[in-house]
Formats: C-alpha cells, structure tokens, sequence
C-alpha cells in the first residue's frame, strides 16, 4: 500500500464515530435510498445508489471496526482499498452526488446518508481521487480567495457600477456595523444585482451593514472537495474579519452551500463557538418583515413557484422564511410537488458544477426540476442561491423552456417602497 | 445420537450456547457503537436535538407520499414480513410460553389459527423479497453474500416452525429440533451480520432526526 493509500485509509477512519458505525450497522440494503436520488430516478442507473458511493467508508469501518471485518481481513477474504477502487469511486462521490440530503429524508433505518457522503471526501481527497474542476476552484479559493479567482478590485469594479445603477452607498469595512454581509464569487461576477439588492432593502429598513475588503468570499470549496483543513482555513478568514469589523452578526449570501458552511460546519470548523451570529439572507430579511421594516408594493405577476436549495432548506432549516417574504411578493404563488424539506436538487450542488466531467450528467437528472415545474405550469422560479439559479437556467435552456429564474432578495429589493 | 438426545442438546446447552451469543454479541455490538461518541456540536442551535431524535425514531414509520409511490413494493412487503415475524414470534403461544420460562414475563397469545396464516403470509412476502432481490437492478448491485445469507437464517426457522407444528415430513421430535437449531442459527450470526438493524435502527434514527433537529428541520 503506497504511503498515500495508506494516509486517506486513516483519514478515512479518523472519520468514523457512533452515527456511522450505527449507519453502517442498520443498512439492510433496501434500496429506497435509490428511489430519494434525482441521479438513479433519472437515469435508471444502479450504480447512483447513494449508499453505494459510501463504500470506501464503509470497508474501512468493517475491516477496522467489526470483529466480521477484521476476521475477514485475516481470512483474505476482505475486499482491499486500493487505488483502482478509489479511482472508480472518484465519479460516485463528486460527479454523481449534490450532498442534497434527501436519501438521508428517506432511509428506513435512519441513515443520514449524505453525512457519509461528505466524510467519505475526506477520505478520497487524500488519496488524491478527486476531480480536476474541483482541486482548481480548491486552489484558487486558498491561493486568491475565491473559486471563481475573484480579487477585491473585481468586487470593487462592481461596487462603484452599483452605487451608480442603484443610488445607495456600498459600505465597505465598517468597524461596528450590525452586519457583516458575504458574497459568492458567482454573486459578484454574474448576479452584481444582488450587491444592489440588500443596498436597497438595508437602506430601506435601515439597517447598518458592512462589506469586508478582506474576506467577502463566502463559498468554502473545502467542505465541497472535503478538506477540513482547507475548509477551516477559509472558514476563519471570515472569523477574523467579523471580530476586527466587531459584528453583531455575518450573513450568509443567496448560496446553498456557503451557508452550510459557516452556518453549521463553521464553529466546527475552527474549533471553537463564534462570538457572533450567522444568519442567512432569507432569515434576516424575514425577520425584518416581522418587524414591519419592509413596506413593499404590487405583486410579482404569473404563476410563480420556489426552489428550495437543498443547504438552505433540507439541510439548513430555513424553510418558512422564503415563504413568508414570497407571500408579500407574488399573488399566484404555487408549491412544486414535494416542495420544501423534501425537494428535488437541482442538480449541481455540491461542488458538481464545477466538476467537467459532471456536466452531461446534471443536465440530464436536470429532467426532475423540470417535470416539478412541470406538474404546477409554473411560469417564474423563484429561488435564493446563485447555483441554482445558473444550472436552472443552464437546464431550462437545455429543454428548450422560457422560464425566468428569480433571485428572492432581488425580487423583494424591486417591490420595496421608495423612501420619502 | 438419536432423536431425543438430539432435541436435548439443541434445548439445552445448544440454545444456551447461542443465547450467550446473542445477548452477549448484540451488547458488545451497541457497546462499540457507542464507544466511538461524536464530537460535540459547537454551531448556535436552532432546535433539540432530543426531541428531533426521537421524533424520527417515530416518524420514519410513515414514508412521506413521494418516497411511498417510488418504493411501494419495499415498503408494503417489508411491512407485511416484519410484522408477520412479530406475530410469528412473540404472539404464539408456544413462545410466550418459552419466554414465561426463560425469563418471567408473559402476555396473551393470538389464536393459533391466526398465527399460523401470519406464518404463511410471512414466508411469501420472504419468498417475495427474495425475489426481488434477485430481480431487481438496484437490489442486486446492492447485493452481498450477507444479503442472501440473512435472508436465509431468517426463513429457515420460519419454514421449519410450520413443518413443525403441522407436523410434516419428519418425526415431531425432530422437526422440532430442527426448528430450534435454525433458531440458534441466526441467534448466533445475529450480532455480527445487518440483522443487528433490529437494535440499532433505533440509534441510526434518533442520530439522523438529532443532527437534523439541531439545524430546525424535521427529517
């Protein structure tokens, strides 16, 4: 076994604790966890399974583990880790695999599989099975800042074409603001609209908030490729910034995973609890709707529905929230078919849209959001992550359908009231 | 060794032999398990992770609509065996008598005629699974050597207690100690195979709804 092999073999088990070895335990092999997954049910094929891509994990926990797997090891008769193997997982575990939660939702037994999912990248990083697209987004964010290789100039370009488009100050390193507000690289290169939105609504409600010059990237391609190292390191930057910039709280942009990120994983992360809070966009514009500081006007027109991205809804709990603000916004509000905590992915979360060799494959399970736009006739998307919204768009191009996809900040920024 | 002496050894030593087994196998099992602890969770909690534990451990009894039309066939056929083996086992009134003996507590039994057509409702929907397992894409690329190895352990003592009490083939003695050897056959390979679902589904529950029930989603 190369020194390598063996290196992703331990981290492999450093990862395993009582939730799953008792996953491990439970699994009868049903198969339902199949049925949950956009990637088998649009496909057909067997080997998307979403237990399967655990498999690496799983031989360690029984060779390592169990007193079956380690008499079988003795025995001869344990299936080896090796390298082939690991290169055959590689697609199963990045490719094919949105980290979206939903076999977790489904599983008899209980197994929450997307959180073996994400350990078993551990594993696979180490061993240096991990696609080209994602080791480059993984560079670019520890080397520049952002996956994108986006640099402060760039954020700035966009800052100053706002403040001109829009009319409202960019506050940027703002020591003593309320809020710290991030950005994703996709935000600020293709969706600038965004940056204009949350000027306006915390003009608006006024709201004191603040940019940070030196750490506004809030996606973390660490806890994508699985790099929990890598991951922390990403994660403190923006720790440090919220303590210099004394922040009472740092918000999460319209991106699913960003907020998984330093949301959940963040105190983790770095090891220690944060001295502020992290919200989403959703949570703190709803919360300001409760408060009564945002007035709006007119309704959005046609019939519109929400996609819930996955890290934001399923596996982050801001779930009424969207709804909440939507209902202030669109008269002919319709929910998809399994709509909310049991949504469908879109397809490319998880570091997928950055994966090449991916991209046949997310167009394809891409058939399932639009067979659940589909059922409902919905005529605009509405939904609140920039992934999403570039796949969606990408697929609904792909099936020739002329649906617009909708950012929920924005839409609210454009029915706000006008301040005397 | 005749007859006799042969249902002695499985009554006697043999199933104490596979009792120690059992009980012994399943503790250490759960005991390893728990051992390996996980770390605490240092993010701002947005709900309990009690109660969203013990929630799942209960609410993953009911599919939720979506899941029960994609896996329909899974669901009421692993229903109909699980509960056929509830009855099977624990409402028959020759085991309740077992477990009154063995341990000191005892329950009313269901009519033997009912028991015995959940017996035969039992082994088809096995019958069925099995096939299923062989016909199904999904459950074969699933499949392991346990997978048919489980399956057996569990039908055999389900084939040979219907032999048994209709008393075909075989002298009584010995389809009943034939039943009882298949018995400490899958008490013995119980904790080290997935029939250890049986307990630790209940872990693997109370960990997904727990870990979901932190971040406020009811999973």
């Amino acid at each position: 076994m190369s020194a390598r092999l063996e290196q992703a073999v331990h981290a492999l088990k450093e990862q395993i604790d009582a939730p799953v070895a008792s996953f491990l335990s439970s699994c009868v092999h049903c198969g339902m966890c199949a049925d949950a997954c956009l990637f088998y049910t649009e496909t057909g094929d067997p080997k998307y399974t979403p237990i399967v891509k655990v498999e690496p994990l799983r031989r360690v926990w029984e060779q390592e583990f169990t007193f079956m797997g380690q008499l079988k090891k003795k025995l001869g008769l344990a299936k080896p880790i090796t390298d082939e193997f690991l290169a055959e997982w590689e697609s199963k575990v990045y490719d094919s695999c949105t980290m979206c939660g939903r076999c977790s939702m489904v599983c008899p037994v209980g197994n929450d599989i997307t959180y073996m999912i994400r350990k078993t990248r551990e594993g696979m990083a180490v061993s240096g099975h991990v696609p080209e697209g994602l080791v480059g987004a993984t560079t670019r964010a520890v080397t520049i800042g952002s996956p994108m290789g986006v640099k402060f100039p760039a954020l700035q370009a966009q800052i100053k074409h706002v403040e001109k488009d829009y009319g409202f100050k960019v506050p940027v390193d703002v020591e003593g603001a309320e809020y710290l507000c991030m950005l994703s690289s996709m935000e600020i290169m293709n969706f600038p609209e965004y940056i204009g939105a949350i000027a306006k609504i915390f003009d608006h409600a006024g709201v004191s908030w603040t940019l940070s010059s030196k750490a506004f990237e809030a996606t973390n391609s660490g806890i994508q490729i699985g790099v929990s190292d890598i991951a922390s390191e990403l994660v403190q930057r923006i720790v440090s910034e919220a303590e210099r910039l004394k922040v009472k709280a740092v918000i999460s942009p319209e991106c699913g995973h960003a907020y998984t990120a330093i949301r959940w994983e963040g105190p983790n992360l770095v090891g220690k609890k944060f001295g502020f809070k992290v919200r989403h966009i959703l949570e703190v514009l709803d919360e300001l709707r409760k408060e009564g500081r945002l007035v709006t006007e007119g309704m959005e027109e046609g019939r519109l529905t929400y996609h819930d991205p996955c890290q934001i809804g399923r596996r982050g709990g801001v779930l009424e929230q969207p709804r909440n603000l939507i209902n202030m916004l669109v008269s002919d509000y319709v929910e998809m078919p399994d709509g909310g905590k049991m949504n469908w992915c879109c397809g490319a979360g998880g570091g997928v849209s950055t994966i090449e060799s991916a991209d046949e494959v997310r167009l394809k399970v891409f058939q399932r959001k639009k067979d659940q736009m589909e059922a409902v006739d919905a005529e605009g998307l509405i939904s609140a992550c920039s992934n999403c919204r570039i796949h969606i768009e990408d697929g609904l191009e792909e099936y020739h359908m002329d649906i617009p996809v909708l950012s929920l900040t924005e839409t609210l920024a454009e029915h706000l009231v006008d301040k005397e | 060794m005749t007859e006799i002496e042969f249902l002695s050894w499985v009554r006697g030593p043999g199933f104490q032999i596979a009792s120690v087994i059992f009980v012994f196998g399943v503790i250490v099992r759960l005991f390893e398990i728990l051992m390996l602890g996980r770390k605490a969770n240092l993010a701002e909690a947005n709900g309990s992770e009690m109660s969203g534990g013990v929630r799942t451990i209960f609410s993953r009894m009911a599919p939720e609509s979506d899941t029960f039309k994609r896996s329909r066939f899974t669901i009421v056929v692993g229903y109909i065996f699980h509960i056929g083996l509830f009855i099977v086992i624990f409402l028959f009134a020759p085991h309740i008598l077992l477990i009154t003996e063995v341990t000191g507590v005892g329950w009313s039994a269901l009519p033997t005629p009912i028991v015995d057509m959940a017996a035969v409702i039992t082994m088809i929907a096995l019958a069925a699974v099995l096939l299923h397992r062989v016909k199904d894409p999904v459950m074969q690329y699933l499949a392991r050597m346990e997978d048919y190895l489980v399956w057996l352990v569990t039908f055999l003592p389900m084939v040979t207690g219907y032999l048994a009490f209709h008393r075909m083939g075989l002298p009584a003695p010995s389809l009943l100690a034939l039943h009882i050897l298949s018995i400490e056959l899958l008490m013995v390979l119980f904790p080290f195979t997935k029939l250890m679902h049986a307990f630790t589904f209940i872990l693997s529950r109370w960990y997904n709804g727990a870990i979901a029930g932190y971040k406020g989603v009811r999973s």
